[in-house]
């Protein structure tokens, strides 16, 4: 399925069909992003479990309230990427106020703190995944093989200019995991990213 | 789906790949400046080597981006406390001012603690350094080696002249340890004399932080069929999947979440499909992505009953039977299949499952031609969701991953497809003089009861089938029983692929030895390619 840079029509017919009831197309767009929302989820939460109560969530939510995606405004996997980060990190938030209701170890500054960077580190991941794919490669390349900028280029068989200016643009992208709104509540604080 | 191809790692154990130790040149990447070293605790900054991509973790260089003209103390507080963040460590990041030459801010490391305080002697440390060579002692659980004292920096590389657009080209490689030492230097140099730039090193730097691994992409096959029910049982469906589709919808699934684990190379990986022909097994070569193109070709049969195109195309299948028309693919293409083979099936398996929600149960079900025989579409879907599993199985043992038996609900369906085959294979098999004659000298009539063998099916998904034995018109009756025949269910569907000689299969058998013997094999000769 070339998915990459699929068509907003496929975002559109989604939607149509999921409005529609059509529970062929609930069991496709699971195919096509369980994996995304169980890494993000899992990201945030850093358990299995966790990760997997919060997939039902965002399907359930999917599935119940289609119409409330606008095809328009985003690409559809944004928009789940969003509804996952968002419940996730509500999920870390309610989890770490409990545990400090009960007494747990931290201070409220720490779990504000430990959400933040729960937060901003799901949304690299978002980041990198989404990010075309020849800047995907030059990183995965120059970062996880370790190779230099050159080698790199040979690799992809790109001039090295184009390989410095990839790696360089990738982590430009990558940068902008920062700048969104920090804090995971309100719950619409995601909405920033 | 495919998003993750480009991270060959496709790992099952996301947690850091290879990591720089300590020493590496992303160690010491922002040298010029002074970022502290973070691991050892030891706050003095300007520190070569100071290990930036800790071992064990996947590598944030700790705030090694922290210039010391970059402005820092403009923004950076807020800044170095997220860039902190990233990097799952416990310390407080308080926003204190991300001096150069401060440990960084520990991000690498976890509950190193704050090196704060480490206001190191990071402005001296100008000295271009050499990074040492790209060795490998990450992973290796050794301890780190102290970096080498701050004495003067070993031998200067001739310093590099390269104007701003290059300097500037080369940030993000700098910020990923992924230039020369002779380019590096240079940058570094450079990052004292421009704002702008050192301002975007240290971005770069903070960002190369945030690059993990892609978490692990194994799901549970099992979640699938759970969140998809609870999204049901909260909205029922208006166009449901027919419950005689599902074991189809669950099988490519479960296929596909594996194909979405695999390497390019594993899609190469030689399988041998085998089968029984009728009279013993036989078998063909191919590669996993050649079992997928088998997959694809084979239910194109029931696309093209419903009006679907036909992955076949033009190409001419022989006969119209699975064997014909995936030779026919194969041959067609002028490569052997590699991974691309993945996304037509699966947008032929979706489409199946879409287009037979529409149709639903209508009785007037078109038949599926397998070229010597026909299937209705029930039976024909049944029929493709064990043939995905046969041989998501054959992919599995070929590139050494664990696979599971199907859901026993719809293992059961699967396994009746089976025994309901049985009568009419078995009359093929004796008309072809393969089986024994039947005991009466005339047919059974349509609809009388003949000789029945029970076919007990044990373990999760089984049960009881009675089998005609003298005709497929036949009514086979418990009162005519002349065999009882013992299996496990996923032991029964291996002899129903062909996998298991019929000579080695049945656990238990009591009665009629041919009778036996021929319903063990008219279920080997069930398979097909």
């Amino acid at each position: 399925m070339a998915k990459k840079d699929a068509p907003p029509r496929w975002d559109r017919r989604m939607q149509q069909r999921l409005a529609r009831g059509e529970a062929a197309a609930l069991g496709e767009c699971y195919d096509r992003f369980a994996s995304l929302v169980h890494g993000l989820a899992h990201r945030v939460l850093g358990d299995e479990e966790a990760a997997d109560g919060i997939t039902r969530e965002v399907f359930v939510h999917v599935w119940e309230h289609p119409e409330s995606y606008d095809p328009k405004q985003v690409p559809l996997r944004s928009w789940i990427a969003m509804l996952t980060h968002r419940l996730a990190v509500q999920r870390l938030h309610a989890a770490g106020t409990a545990a400090l209701a009960q007494g747990g170890q931290g201070t409220p500054e720490d779990l504000e703190r430990r959400v933040r960077q729960a937060s901003i580190a799901a949304r690299a991941d978002f980041i990198v995944t989404s990010m075309p794919v020849p800047l995907r490669a030059a990183l995965e390349r120059a970062y996880f093989q370790r190779r230099d900028y050159r080698q790199t280029a040979v690799d992809l068989d790109i001039e090295e200019e184009e390989a410095r200016r990839r790696l360089r643009l990738g982590l430009q992208l990558l940068s902008t995991a920062h700048e969104a709104a920090p804090s995971g509540v309100p719950p619409e604080a995601g909405e920033a990213w | 789906m495919t998003e993750e191809e480009g991270f060959e790692g496709h790992g099952k154990h996301q947690r850091h790949g290879a990591h720089e130790g300590p020493g590496t040149p992303a160690a010491d990447g922002g040298t010029a400046a002074g970022h502290g070293r973070v691991a050892d605790g030891d706050a003095q900054g300007a520190e070569p080597g100071s290990d930036a991509r800790g071992p064990g973790e996947p590598g944030p260089p700790a705030n090694g981006g922290t210039h010391r003209n970059g402005g820092m103390d403009g923004h950076g507080d807020s800044d170095t406390a997220g860039n902190g963040a990233t990097g799952r460590s416990e310390d407080p990041g308080d926003g204190r001012p991300a001096d150069p030459g401060t440990g960084g801010d520990g991000s690498a490391r976890g509950p190193a603690g704050p090196v704060t305080g480490a206001e190191g002697p990071g402005g001296a440390g100008r000295a271009p350094r050499i990074p040492t060579p790209r060795s490998s002692v990450e992973d290796s659980g050794m301890p780190l080696p102290d970096p080498s004292p701050v004495t003067a920096p070993p031998v200067s590389p001739p310093a590099l002249v390269l104007e701003h657009r290059v300097l500037k080209s080369l940030l993000g490689a700098w910020a990923l340890a992924a230039c020369s030492a002779e380019e590096t230097a240079a940058v570094e140099a450079h990052l004292g004399d421009c704002g702008p730039c050192a301002d975007e090193a240290r971005r770069l730097r903070q960002a190369v932080g945030l690059l993990q691994r892609p978490e692990s992409l194994d799901l549970d096959p099992a979640l699938r069929t759970r969140v998809l029910q609870s999204c049901l049982d909260r909205r029922p469906p208006r166009i449901p999947v027919p419950d005689w589709v599902a074991p189809f919808d669950a099988e490519a699934a479960r296929l596909d979440a594996l194909l979405q684990d695999i390497g390019d190379s594993e899609w190469h990986a030689p399988v041998r499909l085998r089968w029984f022909d009728g009279t013993g097994p036989t078998s063909r070569r191919t590669t996993v992505a050649g079992v997928i193109a088998h997959l694809l070709s084979v239910d194109g049969l029931v696309a093209v009953a419903l009006g679907l195109d036909d992955p076949l195309g033009s190409v001419n299948g022989e006969e119209g039977t699975p064997e014909g028309r995936t030779e026919a693919y194969w041959r067609a293409s002028h490569f052997p299949p590699t991974r691309s083979v993945r996304g037509p099936w699966r947008e032929q398996s979706h489409n199946l499952v879409r287009t037979l929600s529409f149709t639903g149960g209508d009785t007037g079900t078109p038949t599926v031609s397998y070229g010597g025989f026909g299937l209705s579409l029930r039976d024909a879907m049944l029929d493709r969701a064990f043939e995905c599993w046969v041989h998501a199985e054959d992919i599995a043992n070929a590139i050494d991953y664990p696979y599971e038996p199907p859901a026993p609900r719809h293992l059961n369906s699967m396994i009746d497809l089976g025994a309901r085959l049985l009568p009419a294979m078995l009359a093929a098999r004796r008309q072809a003089g393969l089986a024994a004659p039947g005991r009466t000298r005339h047919l059974v009539p349509a609809g009388e009861p003949g000789r029945t063998l029970r076919l007990e099916i044990e373990g999760s998904g089984g049960g009881e089938w009675l089998i005609a034995l003298d005709s497929p018109g036949a009514v086979a009756s418990a009162e005519h029983e002349v065999a009882h025949v013992a299996l496990d269910g996923v032991e029964f569907c291996r002899l129903a692929a062909g996998h298991v000689p019929p000579e080695e299969a049945a656990a238990g058998q009591v009665g009629d030895r041919e009778a036996i013997r021929d319903v063990l094999f008219a279920a080997a000769s069930l398979s097909r390619m």
